[in-house]
Protein backbone atom coordinates (compact mmCIF):
# COMPACT_ATOMS: atom_id res chain seq x y z
CA UNK A 1 0.00 0.00 0.00
CA UNK A 2 1.19 3.46 -0.77
CA UNK A 3 -0.51 6.85 -0.49
CA UNK A 4 -1.77 8.52 -3.66
CA UNK A 5 -2.47 12.24 -3.50
CA UNK A 6 -4.51 13.64 -6.34
CA UNK A 7 -7.40 15.96 -7.18
CA UNK A 8 -10.83 14.38 -7.55
CA UNK A 9 -13.48 16.57 -9.14
CA UNK A 10 -11.62 19.68 -8.01
CA UNK A 11 -11.02 18.65 -4.40
CA UNK A 12 -7.70 17.41 -3.03
CA UNK A 13 -7.83 13.74 -2.02
CA UNK A 14 -5.44 11.18 -0.63
CA UNK A 15 -5.96 7.46 -0.24
CA UNK A 16 -3.91 4.28 -0.08
CA UNK A 17 -3.54 2.24 -3.24
CA UNK A 18 -2.52 -1.40 -3.23
CA UNK A 19 0.40 -2.52 -5.37
CA UNK A 20 -0.83 -2.90 -8.94
CA UNK A 21 -4.32 -1.59 -8.17
CA UNK A 22 -5.97 0.07 -11.13
CA UNK A 23 -7.55 3.51 -10.96
CA UNK A 24 -11.09 2.15 -11.29
CA UNK A 25 -10.77 -0.16 -8.33
CA UNK A 26 -8.99 2.57 -6.39
CA UNK A 27 -11.75 5.12 -7.07
CA UNK A 28 -14.56 2.71 -6.26
CA UNK A 29 -13.15 0.90 -3.22
CA UNK A 30 -10.43 3.18 -1.95
CA UNK A 31 -12.11 6.56 -2.46
CA UNK A 32 -15.79 5.58 -2.60
CA UNK A 33 -16.65 7.22 -5.92
CA UNK A 34 -18.98 4.65 -7.48
CA UNK A 35 -19.76 6.61 -10.64
CA UNK A 36 -17.14 4.95 -12.88
CA UNK A 37 -18.48 1.46 -13.66
CA UNK A 38 -16.70 -1.86 -14.00
CA UNK A 39 -17.81 -3.36 -17.29
CA UNK A 40 -15.13 -5.57 -18.78
CA UNK A 41 -11.96 -4.73 -16.86
CA UNK A 42 -9.89 -4.81 -20.06
CA UNK A 43 -10.54 -1.51 -21.76
CA UNK A 44 -13.14 -2.70 -24.27
CA UNK A 45 -16.41 -1.23 -23.02
CA UNK A 46 -15.73 2.32 -21.82
CA UNK A 47 -17.98 2.11 -18.74
CA UNK A 48 -15.07 3.20 -16.52
CA UNK A 49 -14.16 6.27 -18.61
CA UNK A 50 -12.82 9.15 -16.49
CA UNK A 51 -11.00 12.35 -17.39
CA UNK A 52 -7.39 12.73 -16.22
CA UNK A 53 -5.77 16.12 -16.80
CA UNK A 54 -8.36 16.86 -19.45
CA UNK A 55 -7.98 13.58 -21.39
CA UNK A 56 -10.31 10.59 -21.32
CA UNK A 57 -8.75 7.56 -19.72
CA UNK A 58 -10.01 4.03 -19.16
CA UNK A 59 -9.71 3.80 -15.40
CA UNK A 60 -9.52 0.00 -15.49
CA UNK A 61 -6.29 0.16 -17.50
CA UNK A 62 -4.56 2.94 -15.58
CA UNK A 63 -2.47 2.19 -12.51
CA UNK A 64 -3.85 4.09 -9.51
CA UNK A 65 -0.36 5.38 -8.70
CA UNK A 66 -0.25 7.16 -12.06
CA UNK A 67 -3.03 9.44 -10.79
CA UNK A 68 -0.65 10.96 -8.22
CA UNK A 69 -0.52 14.72 -8.58
CA UNK A 70 -3.08 14.73 -11.38
CA UNK A 71 -6.62 16.03 -11.85
CA UNK A 72 -9.15 13.20 -12.04
CA UNK A 73 -12.75 13.92 -13.00
CA UNK A 74 -15.66 11.48 -12.82
CA UNK A 75 -19.37 11.65 -13.61
CA UNK A 76 -20.07 12.24 -9.89
CA UNK A 77 -18.33 15.60 -10.20
CA UNK A 78 -19.99 16.81 -13.41
CA UNK A 79 -22.19 19.16 -11.41
CA UNK A 80 -22.23 18.47 -7.68
CA UNK A 81 -24.92 21.11 -7.10
CA UNK A 82 -27.43 20.10 -9.72
CA UNK A 83 -27.36 18.67 -13.21
CA UNK A 84 -24.75 19.35 -15.84
CA UNK A 85 -26.13 20.38 -19.27
CA UNK A 86 -25.04 16.98 -20.59
CA UNK A 87 -27.01 15.23 -17.87
CA UNK A 88 -30.04 17.39 -18.67
CA UNK A 89 -29.68 16.52 -22.34
CA UNK A 90 -29.35 12.79 -21.58
CA UNK A 91 -32.62 13.00 -19.61
CA UNK A 92 -34.39 15.07 -22.25
CA UNK A 93 -33.42 12.65 -25.03
CA UNK A 94 -34.05 9.45 -23.05
CA UNK A 95 -30.40 8.55 -23.63
CA UNK A 96 -30.22 6.04 -20.76
CA UNK A 97 -32.07 2.82 -20.11
CA UNK A 98 -30.24 0.52 -17.70
CA UNK A 99 -27.78 3.37 -17.09
CA UNK A 100 -24.64 1.28 -16.81
CA UNK A 101 -22.83 2.93 -19.73
CA UNK A 102 -24.11 6.41 -18.86
CA UNK A 103 -21.30 7.69 -16.60
CA UNK A 104 -18.69 6.65 -19.18
CA UNK A 105 -20.72 8.14 -22.01
CA UNK A 106 -21.07 11.39 -20.07
CA UNK A 107 -17.32 11.64 -19.49
CA UNK A 108 -16.49 10.84 -23.11
CA UNK A 109 -18.98 13.53 -24.16
CA UNK A 110 -17.66 16.02 -21.61
CA UNK A 111 -14.09 15.61 -22.87
CA UNK A 112 -15.30 16.03 -26.46
CA UNK A 113 -17.22 19.23 -25.75
CA UNK A 114 -14.32 20.65 -23.76
CA UNK A 115 -11.97 20.37 -26.72
CA UNK A 116 -14.57 20.80 -29.47
CA UNK A 117 -17.63 22.81 -28.37
CA UNK A 118 -19.50 22.37 -31.66
CA UNK A 119 -18.78 18.81 -32.81
CA UNK A 120 -20.31 17.32 -35.94
CA UNK A 121 -22.39 14.15 -35.73
CA UNK A 122 -19.40 12.15 -36.99
CA UNK A 123 -17.18 13.67 -34.32
CA UNK A 124 -19.70 12.71 -31.63
CA UNK A 125 -19.82 9.17 -32.99
CA UNK A 126 -16.04 8.95 -32.95
CA UNK A 127 -15.88 10.30 -29.39
CA UNK A 128 -18.24 7.61 -28.03
CA UNK A 129 -17.03 4.80 -30.27
CA UNK A 130 -15.09 3.29 -27.36
CA UNK A 131 -18.19 3.15 -25.17
CA UNK A 132 -20.58 0.22 -25.54
CA UNK A 133 -24.32 0.63 -24.98
CA UNK A 134 -26.63 -2.35 -25.10
CA UNK A 135 -29.97 -0.61 -24.60
CA UNK A 136 -30.39 2.61 -26.52
CA UNK A 137 -29.10 1.90 -30.02
CA UNK A 138 -26.82 4.94 -29.54
CA UNK A 139 -29.05 7.34 -31.48
CA UNK A 140 -30.55 9.03 -28.37
CA UNK A 141 -27.04 9.43 -26.92
CA UNK A 142 -25.76 11.08 -30.08
CA UNK A 143 -28.81 13.36 -30.15
CA UNK A 144 -28.29 14.29 -26.48
CA UNK A 145 -24.63 15.21 -26.96
CA UNK A 146 -25.38 17.28 -30.07
CA UNK A 147 -28.16 19.11 -28.28
CA UNK A 148 -25.99 19.79 -25.21
CA UNK A 149 -23.39 21.29 -27.53
CA UNK A 150 -26.03 23.47 -29.14
CA UNK A 151 -27.39 24.60 -25.78
CA UNK A 152 -23.91 25.58 -24.62
CA UNK A 153 -23.09 27.56 -27.76
CA UNK B 1 -16.62 -6.34 -56.89
CA UNK B 2 -19.99 -4.71 -56.62
CA UNK B 3 -22.33 -3.36 -54.01
CA UNK B 4 -25.87 -4.67 -54.32
CA UNK B 5 -28.80 -2.95 -52.74
CA UNK B 6 -31.76 -4.89 -51.47
CA UNK B 7 -34.95 -4.39 -49.54
CA UNK B 8 -36.59 -6.83 -47.16
CA UNK B 9 -39.86 -6.95 -45.30
CA UNK B 10 -41.13 -8.81 -42.25
CA UNK B 11 -44.26 -8.71 -40.14
CA UNK B 12 -44.86 -10.38 -36.80
CA UNK B 13 -47.51 -11.06 -34.20
CA UNK B 14 -46.03 -11.05 -30.74
CA UNK B 15 -47.75 -12.69 -27.77
CA UNK B 16 -47.76 -10.73 -24.51
CA UNK B 17 -46.82 -12.92 -21.55
CA UNK B 18 -46.77 -16.68 -21.27
CA UNK B 19 -49.09 -19.57 -20.47
CA UNK B 20 -46.91 -20.97 -17.69
CA UNK B 21 -49.13 -21.61 -14.67
CA UNK B 22 -51.29 -18.72 -15.82
CA UNK B 23 -48.30 -16.36 -15.67
CA UNK B 24 -49.41 -14.42 -12.57
CA UNK B 25 -48.14 -11.14 -11.19
CA UNK B 26 -49.00 -9.75 -7.78
CA UNK B 27 -48.83 -6.20 -6.48
CA UNK B 28 -49.25 -4.64 -3.05
CA UNK B 29 -50.06 -0.97 -2.59
CA UNK B 30 -50.12 0.89 0.70
CA UNK B 31 -50.10 4.47 1.90
CA UNK B 32 -47.81 6.03 4.44
CA UNK B 33 -49.04 8.60 6.97
CA UNK B 34 -47.78 11.36 4.69
CA UNK B 35 -50.37 10.35 2.12
CA UNK B 36 -47.83 9.03 -0.33
CA UNK B 37 -48.12 5.52 -1.71
CA UNK B 38 -45.72 2.62 -2.07
CA UNK B 39 -46.23 -0.03 -4.74
CA UNK B 40 -44.39 -3.26 -3.96
CA UNK B 41 -43.55 -5.55 -6.86
CA UNK B 42 -41.08 -8.35 -7.38
CA UNK B 43 -40.58 -7.82 -11.09
CA UNK B 44 -37.49 -5.87 -11.97
CA UNK B 45 -36.93 -2.74 -14.01
CA UNK B 46 -33.90 -3.52 -16.20
CA UNK B 47 -34.06 -0.10 -17.79
CA UNK B 48 -37.13 -0.80 -19.90
CA UNK B 49 -39.13 1.71 -17.84
CA UNK B 50 -41.38 -0.68 -15.93
CA UNK B 51 -41.19 1.39 -12.75
CA UNK B 52 -42.16 4.56 -14.59
CA UNK B 53 -45.14 2.93 -16.27
CA UNK B 54 -46.35 1.16 -13.14
CA UNK B 55 -46.02 4.43 -11.24
CA UNK B 56 -48.23 6.18 -13.79
CA UNK B 57 -50.77 3.35 -13.62
CA UNK B 58 -50.87 3.42 -9.81
CA UNK B 59 -51.19 7.21 -9.65
CA UNK B 60 -53.96 7.24 -12.25
CA UNK B 61 -55.91 4.52 -10.45
CA UNK B 62 -55.45 5.95 -6.97
CA UNK B 63 -56.22 9.46 -8.19
CA UNK B 64 -53.08 11.00 -6.73
CA UNK B 65 -50.15 12.88 -8.30
CA UNK B 66 -47.52 10.65 -9.92
CA UNK B 67 -44.93 12.25 -7.60
CA UNK B 68 -46.78 10.73 -4.64
CA UNK B 69 -46.16 7.15 -5.76
CA UNK B 70 -42.98 5.21 -5.04
CA UNK B 71 -42.40 1.86 -6.74
CA UNK B 72 -40.36 -0.61 -4.72
CA UNK B 73 -38.95 -3.62 -6.57
CA UNK B 74 -36.18 -4.15 -4.08
CA UNK B 75 -36.61 -7.72 -2.97
CA UNK B 76 -38.19 -10.70 -4.68
CA UNK B 77 -37.81 -12.75 -1.47
CA UNK B 78 -39.98 -10.50 0.67
CA UNK B 79 -42.12 -8.87 -2.03
CA UNK B 80 -45.33 -10.22 -3.56
CA UNK B 81 -44.92 -13.07 -6.03
CA UNK B 82 -44.14 -12.35 -9.67
CA UNK B 83 -43.08 -14.50 -12.60
CA UNK B 84 -40.53 -11.87 -13.64
CA UNK B 85 -39.55 -9.35 -16.27
CA UNK B 86 -39.64 -11.27 -19.55
CA UNK B 87 -41.95 -12.13 -22.46
CA UNK B 88 -42.91 -8.46 -22.88
CA UNK B 89 -45.27 -9.02 -19.96
CA UNK B 90 -44.33 -6.18 -17.59
CA UNK B 91 -46.76 -3.45 -18.57
CA UNK B 92 -49.59 -5.88 -19.17
CA UNK B 93 -49.30 -8.28 -16.24
CA UNK B 94 -47.86 -6.01 -13.57
CA UNK B 95 -49.93 -3.06 -14.75
CA UNK B 96 -53.13 -5.06 -14.36
CA UNK B 97 -52.08 -6.33 -10.92
CA UNK B 98 -51.25 -2.77 -9.84
CA UNK B 99 -54.64 -1.47 -11.03
CA UNK B 100 -56.39 -4.03 -8.85
CA UNK B 101 -54.23 -3.33 -5.82
CA UNK B 102 -54.59 0.42 -6.28
CA UNK B 103 -58.37 0.15 -6.65
CA UNK B 104 -58.60 -1.65 -3.30
CA UNK B 105 -56.30 0.91 -1.63
CA UNK B 106 -58.28 3.75 -3.18
CA UNK B 107 -61.55 2.47 -1.79
CA UNK B 108 -60.09 2.36 1.74
CA UNK B 109 -58.63 5.85 1.24
CA UNK B 110 -62.07 7.12 0.25
CA UNK B 111 -63.68 5.40 3.27
CA UNK B 112 -61.16 7.10 5.55
CA UNK B 113 -61.83 10.45 3.89
CA UNK B 114 -65.60 9.89 4.09
CA UNK B 115 -65.39 9.25 7.82
CA UNK B 116 -63.51 12.52 8.32
CA UNK B 117 -65.85 14.54 6.09
CA UNK B 118 -68.93 12.76 7.47
CA UNK B 119 -70.21 11.93 4.01
CA UNK B 120 -70.81 8.77 1.98
CA UNK B 121 -67.63 7.39 0.38
CA UNK B 122 -69.57 6.83 -2.85
CA UNK B 123 -69.95 10.61 -3.19
CA UNK B 124 -66.21 11.29 -3.11
CA UNK B 125 -63.88 11.93 -6.01
CA UNK B 126 -60.16 12.64 -6.32
CA UNK B 127 -58.70 15.56 -8.26
CA UNK B 128 -55.37 13.91 -9.06
CA UNK B 129 -53.53 16.68 -7.24
CA UNK B 130 -53.66 15.27 -3.74
CA UNK B 131 -57.22 16.22 -2.74
CA UNK B 132 -60.39 14.23 -2.15
CA UNK B 133 -63.68 16.11 -2.30
CA UNK B 134 -67.41 15.64 -2.49
CA UNK B 135 -68.58 15.32 -6.08
CA UNK B 136 -69.89 18.71 -7.17
CA UNK B 137 -68.74 20.40 -3.96
CA UNK B 138 -64.98 20.98 -4.18
CA UNK B 139 -64.98 22.98 -0.94
CA UNK B 140 -65.91 19.89 1.09
CA UNK B 141 -62.47 18.41 0.70
CA UNK B 142 -59.62 16.72 2.53
CA UNK B 143 -56.06 16.12 1.38
CA UNK B 144 -54.88 12.57 0.83
CA UNK B 145 -52.29 13.26 3.53
CA UNK B 146 -54.96 14.23 6.08
CA UNK B 147 -57.02 11.18 5.12
CA UNK B 148 -53.98 8.92 5.47
CA UNK B 149 -53.10 10.43 8.85
CA UNK B 150 -56.68 10.06 10.08
CA UNK B 151 -56.67 6.43 8.97
CA UNK B 152 -53.38 5.77 10.71
CA UNK B 153 -53.78 7.71 13.95
CA UNK B 154 -57.54 7.98 14.58
CA UNK B 155 -59.49 5.36 12.70
CA UNK B 156 -57.06 2.46 12.99
CA UNK B 157 -57.43 1.68 9.31
CA UNK B 158 -54.85 0.42 6.84
CA UNK B 159 -54.96 2.13 3.47
CA UNK B 160 -53.70 -0.80 1.45
CA UNK B 161 -54.65 -3.00 -1.44
CA UNK B 162 -53.74 -6.35 -2.95
CA UNK B 163 -53.83 -7.20 -6.62
CA UNK B 164 -53.12 -10.18 -8.77
CA UNK B 165 -53.46 -10.70 -12.51
CA UNK B 166 -53.74 -14.25 -13.69
CA UNK B 167 -54.79 -15.57 -17.07
CA UNK B 168 -56.16 -19.07 -16.40
CA UNK B 169 -53.81 -21.75 -17.66
CA UNK B 170 -54.85 -22.98 -21.08
CA UNK B 171 -54.58 -26.75 -21.44
CA UNK B 172 -53.81 -28.38 -24.75
CA UNK B 173 -56.66 -30.30 -26.32
CA UNK B 174 -55.22 -33.82 -26.67
CA UNK B 175 -57.21 -34.46 -29.85
CA UNK B 176 -56.67 -31.26 -31.80
CA UNK B 177 -53.68 -29.66 -30.08
CA UNK B 178 -55.70 -26.50 -29.70
CA UNK B 179 -54.98 -24.07 -26.90
CA UNK B 180 -55.25 -20.36 -26.15
CA UNK B 181 -51.97 -19.53 -24.45
CA UNK B 182 -52.22 -15.79 -25.01
CA UNK B 183 -54.88 -13.13 -24.56
CA UNK B 184 -53.14 -10.26 -26.32
CA UNK B 185 -50.84 -9.89 -29.28
CA UNK B 186 -48.76 -6.90 -30.27
CA UNK B 187 -47.80 -6.47 -33.92
CA UNK B 188 -44.97 -5.08 -35.95
CA UNK B 189 -43.91 -4.59 -39.55
CA UNK B 190 -40.43 -3.70 -40.67
CA UNK B 191 -38.82 -2.67 -43.94
CA UNK B 192 -35.04 -2.81 -44.10
CA UNK B 193 -32.64 -1.70 -46.82
CA UNK B 194 -29.19 -3.23 -47.09
CA UNK B 195 -26.06 -3.02 -49.15
CA UNK B 196 -24.28 -6.31 -49.75
CA UNK B 197 -20.67 -6.34 -50.90
CA UNK B 198 -20.23 -9.43 -53.10
CA UNK B 199 -16.45 -9.40 -52.65
CA UNK B 200 -16.28 -9.22 -48.85
CA UNK B 201 -19.72 -10.61 -48.03
CA UNK B 202 -20.37 -7.68 -45.74
CA UNK B 203 -23.95 -6.60 -45.15
CA UNK B 204 -24.62 -2.99 -44.18
CA UNK B 205 -28.08 -1.96 -43.10
CA UNK B 206 -28.71 1.48 -44.60
CA UNK B 207 -32.30 2.22 -43.60
CA UNK B 208 -35.01 0.86 -41.31
CA UNK B 209 -38.68 1.72 -41.40
CA UNK B 210 -41.08 0.23 -38.93
CA UNK B 211 -44.62 0.28 -37.65
CA UNK B 212 -45.34 -1.10 -34.20
CA UNK B 213 -48.79 -1.70 -32.76
CA UNK B 214 -48.42 -1.67 -28.99
CA UNK B 215 -51.90 -1.13 -27.58
CA UNK B 216 -52.01 2.24 -25.92
CA UNK B 217 -48.54 3.78 -25.53
CA UNK B 218 -48.80 4.55 -21.82
CA UNK B 219 -45.56 6.50 -21.92
CA UNK B 220 -44.88 7.41 -25.55
CA UNK B 221 -41.28 8.54 -25.02
CA UNK B 222 -40.40 5.31 -23.23
CA UNK B 223 -42.10 3.31 -25.97
CA UNK B 224 -40.07 5.03 -28.66
CA UNK B 225 -36.88 4.61 -26.65
CA UNK B 226 -37.51 0.91 -26.30
CA UNK B 227 -38.42 0.43 -29.96
CA UNK B 228 -35.33 2.29 -31.15
CA UNK B 229 -32.91 0.52 -28.83
CA UNK B 230 -34.53 -2.88 -29.22
CA UNK B 231 -34.63 -2.71 -33.01
CA UNK B 232 -30.94 -1.91 -33.00
CA UNK B 233 -30.30 -4.97 -30.88
CA UNK B 234 -32.28 -6.95 -33.45
CA UNK B 235 -30.04 -5.54 -36.18
CA UNK B 236 -27.06 -6.54 -34.12
CA UNK B 237 -28.37 -10.09 -33.83
CA UNK B 238 -29.21 -10.20 -37.52
CA UNK B 239 -25.81 -9.21 -38.85
CA UNK B 240 -23.19 -9.40 -36.13
CA UNK B 241 -23.62 -11.16 -32.83
CA UNK B 242 -22.64 -14.78 -32.46
CA UNK B 243 -20.50 -17.01 -30.33
CA UNK B 244 -19.44 -18.65 -33.61
CA UNK B 245 -17.28 -19.00 -35.64
CA UNK B 246 -14.56 -20.55 -33.59
CA UNK B 247 -11.73 -21.88 -35.76
CA UNK B 248 -10.17 -24.31 -35.52
CA UNK B 249 -11.71 -25.37 -32.21
CA UNK B 250 -14.67 -24.46 -30.04
CA UNK B 251 -12.47 -22.93 -27.38
CA UNK B 252 -11.36 -20.29 -29.86
CA UNK B 253 -14.84 -18.77 -29.71
CA UNK B 254 -15.34 -15.19 -28.57
CA UNK B 255 -14.88 -14.63 -24.87
CA UNK B 256 -14.95 -10.85 -24.49
CA UNK B 257 -15.95 -7.58 -26.14
CA UNK B 258 -12.88 -7.66 -28.36
CA UNK B 259 -13.92 -10.89 -30.02
CA UNK B 260 -17.71 -10.83 -29.59
CA UNK B 261 -18.75 -8.42 -32.31
CA UNK B 262 -21.45 -5.82 -31.87
CA UNK B 263 -22.11 -2.84 -34.11
CA UNK B 264 -21.10 0.50 -32.68
CA UNK B 265 -22.48 4.01 -33.11
CA UNK B 266 -20.59 4.28 -36.41
CA UNK B 267 -22.70 1.47 -37.90
CA UNK B 268 -26.06 3.11 -37.22
CA UNK B 269 -28.77 3.19 -39.84
CA UNK B 270 -31.61 5.70 -39.73
CA UNK B 271 -34.72 4.13 -38.21
CA UNK B 272 -38.10 5.71 -38.92
CA UNK B 273 -40.66 4.52 -36.40
CA UNK B 274 -44.44 4.71 -36.49
CA UNK B 275 -46.36 3.72 -33.37
CA UNK B 276 -49.93 2.55 -33.84
CA UNK B 277 -52.14 2.66 -30.79
CA UNK B 278 -55.02 0.22 -30.56
CA UNK B 279 -55.89 -0.15 -26.88
CA UNK B 280 -55.99 -3.78 -25.77
CA UNK B 281 -59.24 -4.89 -24.16
CA UNK B 282 -57.55 -6.62 -21.26
CA UNK B 283 -54.54 -4.29 -21.04
CA UNK B 284 -54.00 -1.74 -18.27
CA UNK B 285 -55.44 1.45 -19.77
CA UNK B 286 -55.14 -0.43 -23.07
CA UNK B 287 -51.38 -1.07 -22.86
CA UNK B 288 -49.68 -4.19 -24.22
CA UNK B 289 -45.90 -4.43 -24.32
CA UNK B 290 -43.33 -3.28 -26.86
CA UNK B 291 -40.57 -5.34 -25.18
CA UNK B 292 -39.04 -8.14 -27.18
CA UNK B 293 -41.15 -7.44 -30.21
CA UNK B 294 -39.04 -4.42 -31.09
CA UNK B 295 -36.08 -6.66 -31.99
CA UNK B 296 -37.85 -9.56 -33.67
CA UNK B 297 -38.96 -8.30 -37.09
CA UNK B 298 -35.49 -6.95 -37.90
CA UNK B 299 -33.96 -10.40 -38.31
CA UNK B 300 -36.24 -11.83 -41.02
CA UNK B 301 -36.33 -8.42 -42.72
CA UNK B 302 -32.53 -8.37 -42.99
CA UNK B 303 -32.42 -11.94 -44.32
CA UNK B 304 -35.07 -11.06 -46.91
CA UNK B 305 -33.17 -7.91 -47.88
CA UNK B 306 -29.99 -9.92 -48.46
CA UNK B 307 -31.96 -12.33 -50.64
CA UNK B 308 -33.36 -9.37 -52.56
CA UNK B 309 -29.88 -7.92 -53.01
CA UNK B 310 -27.83 -10.91 -54.09
CA UNK B 311 -30.24 -13.82 -54.42
CA UNK B 312 -28.90 -15.98 -51.61
CA UNK B 313 -31.09 -17.22 -48.80
CA UNK B 314 -29.20 -17.27 -45.49
CA UNK B 315 -31.07 -19.56 -43.12
CA UNK B 316 -28.81 -19.42 -40.10
CA UNK B 317 -28.22 -16.26 -38.05
CA UNK B 318 -26.36 -14.03 -37.95
CA UNK B 319 -25.81 -13.13 -41.59
CA UNK B 320 -22.02 -13.01 -41.40
CA UNK B 321 -19.73 -12.15 -44.33
CA UNK B 322 -18.52 -15.76 -44.30
CA UNK B 323 -22.02 -17.18 -44.80
CA UNK B 324 -22.81 -14.68 -47.52
CA UNK B 325 -19.57 -15.46 -49.38
CA UNK B 326 -20.05 -19.24 -49.13
CA UNK B 327 -23.61 -18.89 -50.40
CA UNK B 328 -22.49 -16.61 -53.24
CA UNK B 329 -19.82 -19.08 -54.25
CA UNK B 330 -22.31 -21.96 -54.24
CA UNK B 331 -24.66 -19.92 -56.37
CA UNK B 332 -21.94 -18.82 -58.76
CA UNK B 333 -22.10 -15.13 -57.93
CA UNK B 334 -24.58 -12.46 -57.00
CA UNK B 335 -27.96 -12.65 -58.63
CA UNK B 336 -29.95 -9.63 -57.59
CA UNK B 337 -33.55 -10.73 -57.30
CA UNK B 338 -35.05 -8.08 -59.48
CA UNK B 339 -32.84 -9.33 -62.31
CA UNK B 340 -33.83 -12.96 -61.80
Amino acid sequence: MRPVTFTLNGAPRAAFAAEGQNLLDFLRRGVGDLSPKYGCGQGSCGACTVIVDGETRLACLMPAEDAAGRRVETAAGLDPQGRHPLQEAFMEHFAAQCGYCTPGMLMAARALLDRNPRPSRDEVIEAISGNLCRCTGYEPIIAAILSAAEARA
Amino acid sequence: MALHRGRGFAAINYPIGMNLGGDPSQALVHSNPDGKFTVALSAIDLGQGMKSVVRQIAAETLGVPVEDVYVDTADSDTGPHDMGSFASRGTHRMGNAVIRAAQEARSVMLEAAAEELEVDAADLVTDGRGNIHVKGAPSRSITTMAAAQAAQFRQGRTIAGRGIFLVPLSDVDPETGEMSPVTTFAHAAMLVEVEVDDETGEVAVTDMQSAYEVGRALNPRLVEQQLRGGAWMGMSHAAWETTEPCYPARDHGPVDFNTYLMPGPGDLAPHHISVLERPAEDGPFGGKGPGEMCANPVLPAVVNAVYDAVGVRIDELPVTPEKVLRALRAQGGARPRRRL
